[in-house]
């Protein structure tokens, strides 16, 4: 594992009267996947959020390679090497597929992504990069998503809800990339409903339940159950953990 | 030929509709901001080439080559202050702020020039014009200015489709966070947006004084045209402003043939007519609306 890239000490934020996030420290380093995982409403996607600066936080540091971030807005993150993968892809629907790109890489770091780069990760790009955003199949889109946080060359990338409405095969594609950005140095933090695929894929694995840590470990170290109790609290059926678990 | 008459009026005055509506447009597709204050800052725009360049020693007629540049700079510093801590409290709140602009501009006019008419001098141009045929006189300044609108529409289409800061602007009117998450700072692009459409809507009141006399409470009058020419043409597309610009200018042109009093109304009923049968206007997306 390389150096600490992301560190985040104590983190508690608010949606008005609701606390989202209780508390919360982890660390990310360089070349390694952290996935963060909890049933719908633990909090993930509004700590990932924070961590991109798209939220205030009441309480607590998120300090990104020993300097404090805490207070600068989403574009000065990006800019320093910290880029999100928002939740429903969030592309420029009204631009092409290159224009996204470029929009990206508009103010990007020095490193080893750049669009051509990306046309070589997506073979069916470079053939369709004038087609707009709105045209592509989610899936498609997903990819370019991806591709549009990359060119920016972040040295963490928070990926939020990677899989959601996605098919199988589709997923299969998306997280067979993750190897090859990692091999690059960058640090991801994963957020992901799926258990099984975000454990998967994971250096160490963090669960999250009301907006509190409920467990975190290597998925060596964890069993089946121990992520279920802490995803799900206390005691569930077993049958209901069967339906929500694919 | 009286036909023929009807129509090149209706285009030259709708060229300058589309000059005056455009940046209304352009603000409206970015930030989504209706900027009441539109046919104001025009106004302040004439009166500032008629009061306050002669100082400078520039003659009137050459006025909006500095008075557009400047009031891109007013623009952005309005935008980055009072327009954008408007946006941030919610959007009804952008409509109160530039109504109360509005206000405080027409009465500061009355108050410092006067109820009084004035007007752009530009000399012996003003009564030049082409005369083709018996009947059909084409002013030169009415030309120029709709040149002028083509001009600057079509600057305009080639910097948003082309230039990187377009991309930007389109990007941000698209998903302004999404824009921030792609290292974007959203504020900016937003006050570069309302810069162009301040210096646009200079030259659309400066164009406005060179062929009509004006007054504080001008304004009014000519926004509501800009907003029928904006929701004729589409909202979010350039070349549909310039259409709905040249329809409203037929269809006033046109009711004014029928009778002089009638001018305004046929360009409503036009307006409305857009509305019921096609409320997306003659070249807007669907999707805009929502």
């Amino acid at each position: 594992m390389g150096e600490t890239l992301l560190e985040i000490h104590d983190l508690t934020v608010y949606h008005g009267q609701l606390c989202a996030v209780d508390g919360v420290s982890f660390k990310v380093d360089a070349g390694e996947v952290l996935t963060m995982v909890g049933a719908n409403g633990a909090g993930k996607s509004t700590l990932l959020r924070t961590v991109a600066g798209l939220h205030r936080q009441t309480r607590g540091t998120v300090t990104f390679k020993g300097a404090e971030v805490t207070k600068l807005a989403p574009q000065r993150r990006v800019r320093l090497g910290i880029s999100l993968v928002p939740e429903g892809r969030r592309l420029f629907s009204s631009l092409t597929l290159e224009e996204n790109l470029q929009v990206g890489a508009h103010h990007a770091n020095k490193g080893p992504f750049n669009i051509d780069r990306i046309y070589e990760l997506f073979e069916w790009m470079p053939g369709r990069r004038r087609q707009r955003a709105w045209q592509f199949s989610g899936g498609e889109q997903q990819a370019i998503a991806i591709g549009r946080a990359l060119v920016a060359n972040p040295q963490v990338l928070l990926l939020d809800e990677l899989s959601l409405g996605l098919a199988p095969i589709v997923i299969e594609r998306i997280y067979a990339l993750l190897p090859e950005i990692v091999a690059q140095g960058v640090g991801i933090l994963l957020v992901e409903q799926d258990v099984t695929l975000g454990v998967g894929v994971a250096n160490r694995v963090h669960c999250l339940l009301e907006g509190k840590t409920a467990l975190t470990g290597t998925p060596e170290e964890l069993s089946a159950e121990q992520i279920e109790q802490a995803y799900f609290g206390g005691d569930m059926s077993v049958a209901s953990a069967h339906d929500e678990q694919p | 030929m009286i036909w023929l008459n009807v129509i090149i009026q209706g285009v030259l005055v709708g060229g300058f509709y589309a000059l005056f509506a455009c940046g209304l447009s352009l603000m409206f597709g970015v930030m989504r901001v209706i900027n009441l204050a539109h046919g104001d800052m025009a106004v302040v725009a004439a009166y500032v080439a008629v009061f306050l360049t002669p100082h400078a020693h520039i003659p009137e007629v050459w006025a909006f080559v500095v008075v557009a540049p400047l009031f891109g700079l007013v623009g952005y510093v309005v935008q980055r202050t009072l327009i954008q801590k408007s946006i941030d409290r919610d959007p009804f709140t952008t409509l109160l702020v530039t109504f109360g602009l509005s206000v405080i501009i027409e009465n500061l006019l009355l108050e410092v020039y006067s109820s009084n008419g004035q007007i752009v001098n530009i000399g012996e141009l003003i009564v030049k014009s082409w005369h083709p045929e018996a009947i059909i006189y084409i002013s030169y300044v009415s030309l120029a200015v709709l040149a002028a609108a083509v001009a600057v529409l079509a600057l305009l289409q080639l910097f948003l489709s082309r230039s990187g800061t377009g991309r930007l602007i389109r990007a941000v009117a698209d998903d302004h966070e999404a824009a921030q998450l792609s290292g974007t700072n959203y504020r900016h692009i937003f006050g570069i947006a309302a810069a162009i459409a301040f210096a646009t809507v200079a030259l659309a009141g400066i164009a406005f004084g060179m062929m009509t006399e004006f007054a504080p409470t001008s304004g009014g009058i000519n926004l509501l045209f800009a907003f029928e020419t904006v929701v004729i043409g589409g909202i979010g597309s350039l070349w549909g402003t310039l259409v709905g610009g040249i329809a409203l200018g037929i269809a006033q042109q046109f009711g004014a043939h029928v009778n002089p009093e009638y001018q305004v109304l046929f360009g409503n009923i036009l307006f409305l007519v857009v509305l019921a049968v096609r409320p997306q206007g003659l070249f807007g997306k669907k999707t805009a609306l929502s």
